[in-house]
């Protein structure tokens, strides 16, 4: 069992939590990974790292509610536990002294894509950080990121904060002004990776995106995260989860995580019913599960 | 070899023995049980198992124990049992094998203690491994099992992997005195005889006895621990304070065909598939939470011979497939599966499709498998296995309705312990180095063995590798030489 020392929502729907897990925060890198089980008859599911406090021995999650596991693990608070919690996963970001690096997250992408933006300010670079959320109140870690990024540039969908626009508009903007861009690192829904990869593909400019493919054993055993880089198949949690975006078959990504979306939605609505009737008279708000993914 | 002239507890005379027929299995009958998750085998009797004993021709030089990889008495077990005394007889095999109750079950004997059995040659076999299973369940109803006493060591070791050859470095070296630790990845302990063998054929009920077992004996677990990512070799090492660490961390990555359409949805690896059911009880779906295909009235294929794939596939019929098809690419002889699940799987009604292999997948404009397009296969020269070379015929083409496939072909090796250990020897194929018989790896105080030094291999072989490792860090840790 591992514990919750604390939780808090950053933002509607999305919740840090500070674990209690020593032997991962000793290890954990930027760009990697952990998978967590809530309870005995719960799935594993892949959770990004946002922090970790190696001497404190606790590692910070970001969870946004997407299906059942998410939407209860949401439901947890500071001194309640979590079953297991596995990692840390993954190959950790490449961290260089490139240049002039571009970082971008998209939703609660912004917390995988936080701690690598810390990385690489350390190493040298000089960060410009893009966060885009669909509105103001989705807008999560603006002071860490502003506090790690020569520049901070943020966009919302519907403009109730900030830029209306999207993550590719500053982008797009960036380029046009003559920025000279070394690296983009891009952290976010598939749709913002893949158009982030097709915009940087013209330009030339190496794009490493983040990969979210459904999972379970994160340590290469299952290979159902298999993704297809140059048409070849690649597993996410021992090859990835960073890859050259212009190297990724987006369609493919999409269409596997659609697989379990019946089962999926068929959990979320049986948690909704249980949910309602247990505090009767809430009002429930539908949401549609997200298939697969990182929470 | 010939049959000892010792005085014998048999009352039947030697010459009479070959004329006992072996005694059959028990077994939940085929078109029951290909619906049900329940064991396909239910165990001998007493009075079947004492029968059956009686038929050992007790051997002067018994090669059933000089081919079985972890080295069992079977004579003087087979002997206690036809004497009467039960527990005697499971104590007796707990000398060499730590897991009888699962040996029992999933060993393919007759490539080992009753593939040399001296009646094969003339009638069938000794039920070598039917009587170990009844031993190991007897021993488990009476409840009353030994325990060895030992002076601790003062020695550590650690183990990494929680499967077969995991476990029986722990339960041997708990045996000398050593503190053993076992870090496991998964959340649940017994690597694949959890996460691959499916419960009709080894239920969970027995790992977890197995297990309780070894804590009794004071072998310590720790899931949720990837060795090489949540901690490193030399961390355990140097801060943990191990004396030794033996590697045991199994088959690793699933192999696919390298065909087109190997990323439609409803293509499995096999451990996938497995795991979703074994581990995940995704079968159980929507009591566990973990999804899977529904396959009520779907046509489903595995591709491969060997253990997995039956495994896979007798899963498959159990969660309600419309068609369950083997699709193996050589002919019956080659099939590495063990005899007897090949023969259920039969039994239960699986279509086998020898000597095809498929070419290409298709699917809908949504990306679901709807077909195997598959050519069939004869056989050629041998190749490097020695087996002969399946060649493709020409113009045999054809194509297979399906909505699942699940590919069990094999695995190559798991890099993650490898790549984070400086100076950790690996063959070309990625596997680690160790020596045949003590399991040393290149570095100081580090053993491994299994699957993740051979390949993809069984249970007994890697339970063998883990017995020489025990044998080795024992006498590593008594010693100091290395």
């Amino acid at each position: 069992m591992f514990k919750i020392i604390h939780a808090e929502f950053l933002a509607p729907g999305i919740k840090r939590f500070v674990i209690e897990a020593p032997r991962i925060a000793r290890r954990q890198k930027p760009g990697q990974f952990v998978i967590l089980r809530i309870y005995e008859e719960g799935e594993r599911i892949p959770v990004t790292i946002e922090n970790s406090d190696s001497e404190r021995g606790t590692i910070n999650i970001v969870v946004q509610a997407a299906g059942k596991t998410t939407h209860l693990l949401n439901s947890l608070n500071t001194g309640d536990g979590i079953l297991d919690v596995v990692g840390p996963l993954g190959k950790p970001s490449e961290i260089a002294h490139y240049g002039t690096v571009v970082v971008v997250g998209g939703g609660v992408g912004t917390a995988m894509a936080y701690p690598t933006a810390v990385a690489l300010k350390r190493a040298g670079n000089r960060v410009l950080s893009i966060v885009g959320a669909r509105n103001k109140e989705l807008v999560i870690l603006e002071s860490e990121m502003r506090a790690v990024s020569d520049a901070l540039m943020i966009t919302t969908d519907d403009g109730s904060y900030a830029d209306k626009g999207f993550v590719t508009d500053k982008l797009r903007q960036l380029i046009q002004n003559g920025t000279r861009i070394d690296l983009v690192v891009a952290v976010g829904p598939i749709v913002m990776m893949k158009a982030i990869a097709e915009l940087t593909r013209k330009e030339n400019i190496h794009t490493v995106v983040s990969l979210n493919p459904i999972m379970i054993d994160g340590t290469g055993m299952c290979g159902g995260c298999r993704v297809l880089i140059d048409g070849k198949s690649e597993f996410a949690c021992v090859d990835g989860p960073e890859f050259d975006a212009h190297r990724v078959n987006f369609e493919v990504l999409v269409q596997r995580n659609a697989m379990y979306r019946d089962a999926e939605r068929q959990s979320m609505t049986e948690y909704q019913q249980h949910e309602a009737s247990r505090s009767a008279g809430h009002a429930c708000a539908a949401v549609e599960p997200i298939p697969g993914g990182r929470a | 070899m010939s049959p000892t002239a010792k005085k014998s507890l048999n009352p039947v005379p030697i010459k009479d023995r070959m004329k006992v027929p072996r005694q059959l299995m028990p077994e939940q009958p085929a078109e029951q049980r290909a619906h049900n998750f329940e064991e396909v085998n239910l165990g001998y009797s007493p009075e079947l198992a004492r029968q059956e004993a009686q038929r050992c021709l007790e051997c002067a030089k018994p090669t059933c124990t000089d081919n079985c990889p972890v080295g069992v008495k079977v004579k003087e077990f087979v002997e206690l049992i036809v004497a009467g005394d039960f527990l005697a007889a499971a104590a007796k095999i707990r000398e060499d094998n730590v897991l009888p109750a699962i040996t029992g079950r999933v060993c393919p004997q007759e490539d080992h203690c009753e593939g040399k059995c001296l009646l094969s040659k003339k009638v069938k076999p000794l039920g070598i491994g039917y009587l170990e299973r009844f031993v190991a369940d007897y021993e488990k109803r009476m409840g009353s099992h030994v325990l060895p006493t030992v002076a601790p060591s003062g020695k550590k070791v650690a183990v990494v992997g929680s499967g077969p050859s995991g476990l029986t470095v722990a339960g041997d070296l708990i045996q000398k005195g050593h503190k053993v630790r076992v870090f496991e990845a998964l959340h649940e302990l017994g690597g694949v005889l959890v996460y691959g063998i499916p419960e009709f054929r080894l239920p969970k009920q027995i790992i977890r006895e197995q297990l309780d077992y070894m804590r009794e004996m004071g072998v310590e677990f720790e899931t949720d621990v990837v060795v090489g990512r949540t901690i490193t070799i030399d961390e355990l090492m140097e801060e943990e304070g191990y004396d030794a660490v033996y590697i045991g961390t199994g088959a690793g990555l699933p192999q696919f065909m390298n065909i087109p359409g190997e990323h439609f949805n409803g293509v499995y690896s096999a451990n996938e598939f497995l795991t979703r059911i074994n581990l995940m009880k995704a079968y159980k779906f929507p009591a566990y939470d973990e999804p899977m295909l529904d396959l009520h009235g779907k046509d489903v294929a595995v591709i491969g011979g060997g253990n997995t794939a039956l495994d896979a596939i007798r899963s498959a019929l159990r969660l309600g497939a419309a068609k369950a098809y083997v699709i193996y690419r050589r002919s019956d002889a080659e099939m590495p599966a063990r005899a007897e699940e090949v023969h259920h799987a039969r039994q239960e009604g699986i279509d086998f499709q020898m000597l095809t292999a498929p070419v290409e997948f298709l699917a809908d404009s949504k990306g679901w498998l709807t077909t195997a397009r598959c050519v069939r296969m004869e056989l050629g020269e041998p190749d490097a296995s020695g087996r002969r070379r399946p060649v493709p015929m020409a113009g045999s083409e054809f194509e297979l309705p399906l909505s699942v496939a699940v590919i069990a072909i094999g695995t190559s090796a798991n890099p993650i312990v490898q790549s984070t250990t400086p100076g950790l020897g690996t063959n070309k194929r990625g596997y680690i180095q160790a020596d045949e018989n003590s399991q040393r790896t290149s570095r100081k105080g580090v053993f491994a063995g299994g699957d993740i030094v051979t390949g993809s291999a069984t249970v007994i072989l890697a339970m063998g590798a883990g017995r020489r490792a025990a044998k080795s860090i024992h006498e590593y840790l008594t010693t100091g030489e290395w």
